[in-house]
């Protein structure tokens, strides 16, 4: 019945600024970076896996009212508006690594689980992301 | 880049999308609280203390608990003692560790401490919560949000302190 996720969403609180990390620091590519009237329809996907985009949405009038969109960048930047973004990778001590050689702020060192090795971190505004090399290792 | 067709007129319109971007100064505060409030969930065995924490908030110490309970509705005390209760009771249905051990492990430094905790955040013994068997396996992040105990029970604290009494 339904084929594949092609667009998550997620909120940021500066798009120009999610640009920065998701695409400067993080590797993503921009796919579509386009204004519908007053919104700035953004979004970008992995290189790796292009069908997949994360809509790097901004909490703005007049999708939602000025008094809701403060409580929304309220809750995000507290870590509570559950954006979650879960990545696999080949290596997780060399991504680690490569994260921090980027100026990504990594507080967690890689930790081993009986799933893979994995670590967490968040983006500029709240947003959790985990990193994990799974065992076995994802069929491509 | 692909560009997507837009009914009617496609002129860009800057102004409303910018209005939110510049980050403002509750949200940094929030998003400082958060950075100490992750070290504590990563580094709950540590004897973490205010200072430890401040500087993880890039805050200062007067400023840290007061400014941490605003943000998240508990001290910086009270949310470590629930991490640790919440790992401790992971471990005490996930392993056959001795109580002692897992006490120490999760950063209490007292049995006694840790037993009298415990209950009164759980409702009930370190040992009878054992008893209620294994827990199923969910990625830890989640298990970590899920699994810890509520914040609506009273338990003491000595607002001064973030670490165990």
């Amino acid at each position: 019945m339904l084929n594949a996720i092609t667009i998550s969403s997620l909120y940021v609180l500066d798009q120009d600024a999610a640009l920065d990390f998701y695409v400067g620091k993080l590797g993503f590519e921009v796919k579509v970076d386009q204004q519908f009237g007053p919104m700035r329809f953004l979004t970008v996907a992995l290189p790796s896996d292009p069908a997949r985009s994360v809509l790097l949405e901004l909490p703005a009038p007049p999708s939602v009212s000025a008094e809701i969109a403060d409580q929304v960048r309220d809750v995000v930047s507290k870590g509570a508006a559950g954006g979650n973004l879960f990545f696999v990778c080949d290596d997780a001590h060399k991504t680690h690594a490569e994260l921090k050689e980027r100026g990504v702020d990594v507080p967690e060192e890689p930790v081993v689980q009986p799933y893979g090795i994995d670590f967490g971190f968040r983006d500029p505004f709240g947003n959790s992301i985990r990193v994990a090399q799974m065992i076995p290792p994802p069929s491509a | 880049m692909e560009r997507w067709p837009v009914p009617g007129s496609s002129v860009p319109v800057s102004g409303p999308c910018d209005d939110g971007a510049v980050s403002r100064a509750s949200e940094d505060s929030n998003r400082r609280m958060l950075r100490a409030r992750d070290a504590m969930d990563r580094a709950y065995a540590e004897p973490l203390d205010v200072s430890a924490l401040a500087r993880i908030a890039h805050v200062s110490e007067s400023h840290f608990i007061r400014t941490f309970k605003t943000t998240f509705g508990e001290t910086p005390n009270r949310y470590l003692q629930r991490r640790r209760v919440e790992r401790a009771m992971f471990l005490l249905r996930t392993s056959d560790q001795r109580v002692t051990d897992i006490c120490m492990a999760v950063g209490f430094s007292s049995l006694g401490t840790f037993s009298r905790v415990f209950a009164e955040v759980v409702g009930e013994p370190p040992s009878a919560y054992r008893r209620q068997g294994p827990l199923p396996a969910v990625p830890s992040c989640f298990g970590m949000r899920w699994l810890r105990p509520g914040s609506n029970t009273a338990v003491s604290e000595k607002s001064g302190d973030p670490a165990e009494p």
